[in-house]
């Protein structure tokens, strides 16, 4: 919004989210500790690009809130240091980092109209009062509620705070927006088409986005990248389908998606691998790269990846298999789930089979098989 | 993507609208009528020794009259042309102002402050804090004449105005604190991250939120120092006192019913001003 286009229509013409490309967030051995047993948020580095939808995803206490209030200000750091685009922000109190936040409960100022809320950080930068009026206009038409504009947040609903929060958020051009897990509060449907709204405004805005939450599935759905907390550190950062696909650790594997894991132990990782008598091939490419991968290690497969053959003879060359026994079968609509117990102790696992396939039947004694090149070795 | 949006929201939207929670709507048993005639005897026990001074505040005799034998406005006369009432009037009307100016500003700052802090520190300077509230006045008094001595305060305005606010601070601070009890401190937050000092952040969003226990704190402590007589007592001086303090000497010295009416114009005062955050209060709720 520091360009003005005189149509209402399109608030934000391209150009516009060009000229703010966003903000590089930089983490380098950041720690916090509240000197209780273990910091909350030890030693992580973390590279946030300009324009980029970062998420941080963790379980409740991994940390991912701590280091989004480091970004923002409302903790100082023990160690470690956080620069926007090179500058040390470090020391900076929070309202001088201009960054938007949404929050989950909305925090909207409840004696505050719709665009009283939106005008609050405009009028702190002492703008004058048509410009005020203009871009709140324009930020409301670009998330899409107006005709509120007099009502205050309790005559809203939901999904229309979060809406007003958003427009209050990023009114001021922020150097980049912070999301603490801001669907948490609202029901399924609204969550999924606000995830929607909150893709097109970080297309159209362009700015830096920090996202927090503990819902694998809206991380994968919003993210360019994830970071993935756990205890205090960060276990792995790639693209959505790079944690998804190519997990370094069993952690990161169970956490988003599901999976068949076979442990190994501290295992020889050479052209195969053994998993209870049995040799299975390991493809190039496939073994993580995690520095504690030798010492405990375990195989991933996850449930897309597994087929089901009637026996050892149907199973194609060069698939890894291994016997298993159909405890249950779901009717998922468009698959099938085969809850399987693998092996002669029943591990447990599943596989996803075709919706059609009414060949199998609950205890049937099948072999389940596998492309090498579909299995993961991770750290364990 | 934007009519299913719409839809969705318009589903939800009036489901939300908040609405005030009626008393019948809590499904308690309904009152047994003995306890509301015990409660109306406790409340005429309360209210009508006050009343009486109305109808005494309208008589023309000259000594204390109940009831009063006919109707005159001679008291209300005497109390506003005789310079020693309406003076004292006037101090009490100064002192209660500035007393309850700083108690509010003082119990403001205390629960804010109070509010941050956890554990046994905090709970120990709230209680504290409350020590006026418990300490029979007397003791108050004669602690506040002994210390005031030594430091010239008493007789002086600003003695009256110290040992009034250091009174009321007490119930400002409990309001304060309750109304802070509804306030999300998320708030601070938001305003922190639009950009607002913490200043600023105080002055447009806790108090707007916040304003309405301070208020009342205000009343409050205007209250307590305007009808506030023991320690006023002790320091009086010839040059200055409050009007308990020359109601009290119109009993004991003078026996003058013009008390009569000057009591009755405190009652109503008092009332008025308890009915300030009342009135304020309903016209915020129909908004």
């Amino acid at each position: 919004m520091t360009t003005s286009t005189k149509n209402a229509a399109t608030p934000v013409a391209p150009s516009d989210a060009a000229a703010r490309q966003g903000t590089r967030i930089r983490l380098e051995n950041v720690t916090k500790d509240y000197g209780l047993a273990i910091p909350a948020v030890s030693n992580i580095s973390l590279t946030i690009e300009p324009g980029e939808f970062m998420t941080l995803l963790g379980p409740s206490g991994s940390g991912k809130t701590t280091t989004l209030n480091l970004i923002a200000g409302f903790e100082t750091l023990t160690t470690g240091s956080i620069s926007f685009n090179g500058t040390d922000v470090g020391t900076l109190p929070p309202h001088k980092r201009n960054l938007g936040m949404l929050f989950q409960n909305y925090a909207l100022f409840p004696h505050l109209t719709v665009v009283q809320n939106v005008a609050y950080p405009l009028r702190e930068r002492r703008m004058p009062k048509a410009e005020i009026a203009r871009k709140v206009a324009e930020v409301l038409q670009l998330v899409q509620l107006t005709g509120r504009d007099d009502n205050y947040p309790s005559q809203l609903s939901g999904g229309q705070q979060q809406r007003v929060a958003l427009a209050r958020a990023i009114v001021f051009n922020p150097n980049a927006l912070l999301l603490d897990e801001p669907l948490g509060a609202l029901d399924r449907n609204l969550r999924g088409a606000l995830q929607m709204e909150i893709r097109r405004i970080h297309r159209e805005v362009g700015s830096t986005f920090v996202f927090v939450t503990h819902d694998q599935e809206e991380a994968m759905n919003l993210s360019d990248r994830i970071a993935l907390f756990n205890n205090g550190h960060i276990e792995q950062v790639g693209s959505p389908e790079e944690l998804y696909r190519a997990p370094e650790t069993l952690f990161t594997a169970r956490f988003l998606g599901d999976s068949n894991v076979f442990e190994l132990g501290a295992a020889d990782l050479g052209t195969s691998v053994s998993w209870e008598g049995r040799t299975w091939a390991v493809a190039e490419g496939t073994v993580s790269s995690h520095p504690s991968v030798l010492s405990g290690s375990a195989i991933v497969v996850r449930p897309e990846d597994i087929s089901i053959a009637a026996d050892l003879k149907s199973v194609p060359a060069g698939a890894n298999a291994v016997q298993a026994r159909i405890r249950d079968l779901e009717y998922m609509g468009s698959y099938r789930t085969a809850m399987l117990a693998f092996g002669e102790k029943g591990l447990t696992g599943r596989a996803r089979i075709d919706a059609l396939d009414a060949t199998h039947a609950i205890g049937d004694d099948v072999v389940a098989w596998w492309r090498p090149q579909r299995q993961r070795i991770v750290a364990a | 993507m934007t009519t299913v949006l719409t839809e969705i929201e318009d589903e939800t939207v009036d489901a939300v609208v908040p609405r005030r929670p009626r008393r019948r709507d809590r499904g308690v048993d309904p009152i047994p009528w003995w306890l509301i005639v015990v409660g109306v005897i406790v409340a005429l026990y309360f209210i009508l020794p006050t009343l009486f001074v109305i109808p005494m505040s309208f008589s023309s005799a000259s000594t204390f009259q109940f009831p009063p034998k006919d109707f005159s406005l001679k008291l209300y006369e005497n109390f506003f042309t005789n310079p020693v009432w309406l003076g004292s009037l006037g101090n009490s009307v100064l002192v209660a102002t500035l007393a309850s100016l700083l108690a509010t500003i003082v119990g403001t700052a205390a629960a804010l402050g109070l509010h941050q802090l956890t554990g046994k520190l905090a709970g120990f300077v709230r209680t504290l804090l409350m020590v006026s509230i418990v300490t029979p006045s007397i003791v108050i008094a004669v602690a506040v004449y002994i210390s005031f001595l030594q430091w010239h305060l008493v007789g002086s305005l600003g003695g009256y105005v110290l040992a009034h606010a250091a009174i009321g601070v007490p119930f400002v601070l409990v309001s304060v604190t309750s109304a802070l009890g509804g306030f999300d401190p998320k708030l601070l937050r938001a305003s922190a991250s639009l950009g607002a000092t913490p200043l600023r952040t105080f002055l447009r969003v806790t108090m707007p939120l916040i304003s309405r226990g301070i208020l009342t704190g205000a009343i409050f402590a205007f209250v307590t120092s305007f009808d506030e007589v023991v320690i006023a007592l002790f320091l009086r001086s010839p040059t200055f006192q409050t009007l308990p303090v020359q109601m009290y000497n119109s009993v004991t010295v003078e026996i003058d019913p013009t008390i009569a009416a000057s009591s009755s114009l405190v009652v109503v005062a008092v009332t008025i001003i308890f009915l300030v955050p009342q009135l304020i209060g309903a016209r915020k709720r129909s908004r």
